[in-house]
């Protein structure tokens, strides 16, 4: 899953998509997942991280990343 | 003219109707004195008394009434003459579609006079209009979506039959209202024909994304600007409050095609709704910049400076790439003027 690489972040989790002029609020979280994928980080280094860094379970962790996904999707924020 | 001249230009803009559906006028002369500089003298062309151009001086050092375009090119042409005669002017910018036909009609004569414009040709004119815009779509492969003229309400029910509800409903120069019931339709068909005249068209209604493109045509095929803006905050009217600049190479693609089939030359603005699909359909095309032209200065590209420019013989060098993420927020305020100004404009049509 890579993020569009003209999509605009800042770190408070603002998100700015350039071709359609939609744009999102995210949280903490959200910045911070968002950041590493621009940056081309593997998703597998993305959850390893989460996991060492957050008290969460693996499954819970995975719905997250699942709904996340979504998200992005239908944000139209992912490439095709 | 060279370019350290701009600074000295006496300008004349039309569109000084800076009200909840502006006019470009305001936008355009703030855009001119970003390019050129405050030192410009702008001669502000308006026919009615309450223009609020008029009365902001800091932006226009004196406005002329001018005829209504019904009273002729003759009627204009005379008063030109006298505004010329007191005010020297270099250029001239018409912003309403409606004066356009009379402006590119004596074009000539007030290039002889000394007065520049850039102005596309009745043809290019007629190309686009609203009555002629599916036709100029289907002839060079442009989606636009489909539309009846009405004449009378009976029109009205055959093309609600044809596009059902919702649909558009739209005046031959202005105004346009999306209509849910016949009822909605009847009352909109008969206020616009009141309003602008016959026909009335409607239009079949395309769901999706709305978005503006401004572009500044050479008249040689190509464009000297193309940016594009999405409304994010819509007055009752369909008028945008609020935009943001967007870049997509489908939008750009779109406006050379235009500028390219049509030698488009000035200013102008397109209508996009963009729908599930991806397809970008053509809504409308204006023949003059949009009120909203200042945020194309904004985001690197300033349009009117360009268009002075070429009016005045200059090869303008295309803009090239702009930046995406300006954003405009429009705003009203409440300007103070005295009775005797308006008085001064009413009675002797200037101010």
């Amino acid at each position: 899953m890579k993020i569009k690489s003209d999509i605009a972040t800042s770190e408070n989790g603002f998100i700015f998509n350039p071709a359609t002029g939609d744009s999102f609020s995210g949280n903490a979280m959200a910045a911070q997942w968002l950041l590493a994928m621009k940056n081309g980080k593997p998703e597998e280094d993305i959850k390893k991280d989460i996991l060492e860094k957050y008290n969460v379970s693996v499954e819970q962790l995975e719905r997250d990343w699942d709904d996340w996904i979504v998200q992005l999707k239908e944000a139209n924020l992912l490439e095709n | 003219m060279m370019p350290e001249n701009y600074s000295t230009l006496c300008i004349a803009v039309t569109g000084l109707n800076a009200n909840d559906n502006p006019g470009p006028g305001m936008a355009v002369i703030r855009s001119l004195k970003a390019g050129f500089g405050d030192r410009i003298k702008i001669i502000g062309l308006s026919y009615e008394s309450l223009e609020p151009g008029i009365y902001m001086h800091e932006h226009v050092k004196k406005t002329y009434l001018i005829p209504y375009p019904t009273e002729g090119t003759k009627a204009l042409l005379d008063r030109l003459s006298y505004i010329h005669q007191q005010e020297n002017l270099d250029v001239i910018i018409p912003n309403f579609d409606s004066e356009l036909f009379n402006f590119i009609k004596i074009a000539p004569q007030l290039q002889q006079m000394g007065i520049s414009s850039f102005l596309p040709s009745h043809h290019q004119l007629t190309l686009r209009d609203k009555l002629h815009l599916k036709e100029f779509g289907s002839k060079y492969g442009f989606y636009v979506p489909a539309d009846h003229q009405l004449f009378t309400a009976d029109d009205v029910k055959k093309a609600a039959d044809e596009f059902n509800f919702p649909m558009v409903i739209k005046g031959k120069f202005y105004e346009a209202y999306v209509v849910y019931t016949m009822d909605q339709a009847l009352k909109s068909f008969h206020q616009l024909n009141a309003s602008w005249g016959g026909p009335v068209i409607a239009q079949q209604y395309i769901k999706g994304t709305e978005i503006n493109i401004a572009g500044m045509g050479n008249g040689k095929g190509s464009n000297i600007s193309v940016v594009a803006m999405r409304k994010l905050y819509i007055t009752d009217k369909g008028k945008a409050w609020a935009g943001v600049t967007i870049k997509d190479p489908e939008f750009i693609k779109l406006a050379d095609n235009f500028a390219l089939v049509t030698n488009w030359k000035g200013g102008y603005e397109m209508e996009i709704m963009k729908n599930e699909e991806g397809n970008l359909y053509i809504l409308e095309i204006n023949p003059r910049f949009p009120a909203w032209i200042y945020l194309t200065v904004a985001a690197g590209h300033n349009q009117p400076a360009a268009l002075v420019k070429m009016a005045l013989g200059e090869e303008a060098t295309p803009y090239g790439d702009y930046e995406a993420g300006k954003l405009f927020i429009r705003y009203s305020w409440d300007h103070i003027a005295d009775i005797k100004d308006f008085q001064q404009i009413s009675v002797f049509g200037e101010f």
